[in-house]
């Protein structure tokens, strides 16, 4: 069954079109992957596909939902971590994942209950009393995920979930998104093509706000005729810039 | 419920930037002890530079610091990603308002109690219409609030801090808090009766006077700037919220 269905989803800043009739589906509980080069239209997918962005054309569903006509109902389902970690910094870790469980509908103990899991499952218990602003950019990063995770949204986005992490840190994220597969769906941006071949079930690549490819890394290798990923990445988002 | 939890997570925000709280409690009492001081120094000081008369309007230019603590709160929240986080949750627009106004309103009543208890340590007679006062005052804390919210909403922290320090100057010279505005014609009277700092101020000192008509009068000024500001606010912020 799919999570996630795109119907010619379109979106225009002015005259310049970041996402033009995009249509794929998402299947439930797998990773997806959304790749393409800055300005491909990845995140403007993203943020119209979680209610932040009000698409110009076409429509979306999540879990059977619009995402034009029913946002405020979308967004019970879903959660995001932006691509800049999105925690409100004067508040201690607890309260962080407490505040969270609380707005989207948990009762006092119940977002307790649930911010010690998360402490527990994410590591940072021993952070827990620490305000968020004193995280180093990995830790703060694992708390912005697991303030995302804690509500057990439907559909996670992940927005360049590790941009800017050490290589521990980041091995430690990609454990934790490895351990979602087949428990929830996620949709994944990301730059680092390792990453989404390393995570993802399913993979889109995106150029100039069109789909250029999609399917797992092997088949979209496959379609492009290349020996690797970032060969085939490049083949995909080249070939439009020399149109 | 979904609003008080978010204005409970703005209340500790606020509570724990220490500096803008000292600032905002602090400066109006500085001010007040300064020109005590000055009152009892020269002899010749006009009647209006006393405690009594002073006090009233320095009360309500303490709560023009509410729009700066409330500019920064939400500009901040703005750049840190953190209200994406939250426009894709199911807070709707009048959460977001209701959660960022109350908390100022409870922060604003503490700083004019303080205020006022700071007065009557330099002489200004107690009175059970004080008491009064501070529900007049938790009206007046919603102009400044409204402000605060529309400066959030356009600016950046940087440009924000412009905004509010010309309101926080206009609240100052255009309120009739630093000199009788009977003493002054022209223009510039028909400008600070025009806005509504001046207003705001004279609703206290005719609570302390006991004319209730003037109360009603200038409170509801007040009250029309602060619902068309808030407003105008609403509409540009539900705006963000769809990018």
């Amino acid at each position: 069954m799919n999570s996630i269905e795109l119907k010619e989803l379109s979106k225009q800043f002015g005259s310049r079109t970041a996402v033009d009739k995009l249509t794929l589906s998402v299947e439930q509980g797998t990773v997806f992957g959304l790749l393409g080069q800055n300005g491909a239209g990845k995140t403007t997918t993203i943020k119209m596909l979680c209610g932040l962005l009000s698409p110009c054309g076409g429509d979306a569903l999540i879990e059977g939902i619009s995402v034009t006509s029913k946002p405020q109902e979308v967004k019970k389902l879903v959660a995001v971590s932006p691509q800049e970690t999105a925690v409100a910094k004067n508040l201690t870790v607890f309260e962080n994942l407490e505040f969270v469980a609380e707005i989207y509908g948990a009762n006092k103990s119940t977002a307790k209950e649930k911010a010690q899991e998360m402490l527990l499952r994410f590591g940072l218990a021993d952070r827990a009393k620490d305000k968020a602003k004193s995280l180093s950019g990995g830790m703060a990063r694992k708390l912005s995920i697991a303030m995302a995770l804690i509500s057990k949204p439907k559909v996670l986005f992940l927005d360049e979930p590790t941009l800017g992490l050490d290589v521990r840190a980041r091995r430690e994220l990609w454990n934790v998104i490895g351990e979602l597969n087949g428990k929830m769906t996620v949709v994944l941006t990301t730059h680092y093509l390792e990453e989404a071949q390393a995570l993802c079930n399913k993979i889109a690549i995106m150029s100039c706000g069109l789909l250029r490819a999609l399917g797992t890394a092997e088949e979209i290798i496959k379609q492009s005729n290349t020996d690797n990923f970032e060969d085939a990445f490049l083949f995909f988002t080249e070939k439009e810039e020399e149109k | 419920m979904r609003a008080l939890t978010f204005s409970k997570r703005n209340f500790k925000e606020i509570l724990r930037d220490p500096l803008s709280l000292v600032f905002g409690v602090g400066f109006p009492v500085v001010l007040m002890t300064a020109m005590h001081l000055l009152s009892k120094s020269i002899e010749s000081m006009p009647d209006f530079f006393s405690i009594s008369s002073l006090a009233p309007g320095m009360v309500v230019f303490g709560l023009s610091f509410l729009s700066i603590f409330l500019g920064i709160l939400i500009s901040g929240d703005r750049e840190t990603a953190f209200l994406s986080r939250l426009f894709a949750s199911p807070l709707t627009a009048s959460d977001f308002l209701f959660g960022y106004s109350l908390p100022c309103v409870g922060v604003g009543v503490v700083q004019s109690a303080v205020s006022f208890c700071f007065a009557c340590l330099l002489g200004f007679m107690p009175s059970w219409k004080m008491l009064l006062c501070m529900l007049v005052l938790a009206a007046d804390s919603l102009l400044y609030i409204s402000l605060g919210i529309l400066s959030g909403t356009l600016f950046t922290q940087n440009t924000m801090s412009a905004f509010n320090t010309i309101i926080v100057n206009l609240s100052a010279w255009m309120s009739g808090t630093w000199f009788d505005l009977g003493m002054i014609k022209g223009g510039f009277k028909t400008v600070c009766e025009v806005l509504p700092f001046y207003h705001a101020v004279e609703a206290v000192k005719n609570t302390l006077g006991g004319d209730s008509k003037a109360v009603f009068f200038n409170l509801a000024v007040v009250l029309v700037y602060s619902t068309v500001i808030f407003i105008v606010a609403g509409i540009l912020f539900k705006k963000k919220m769809k990018g």
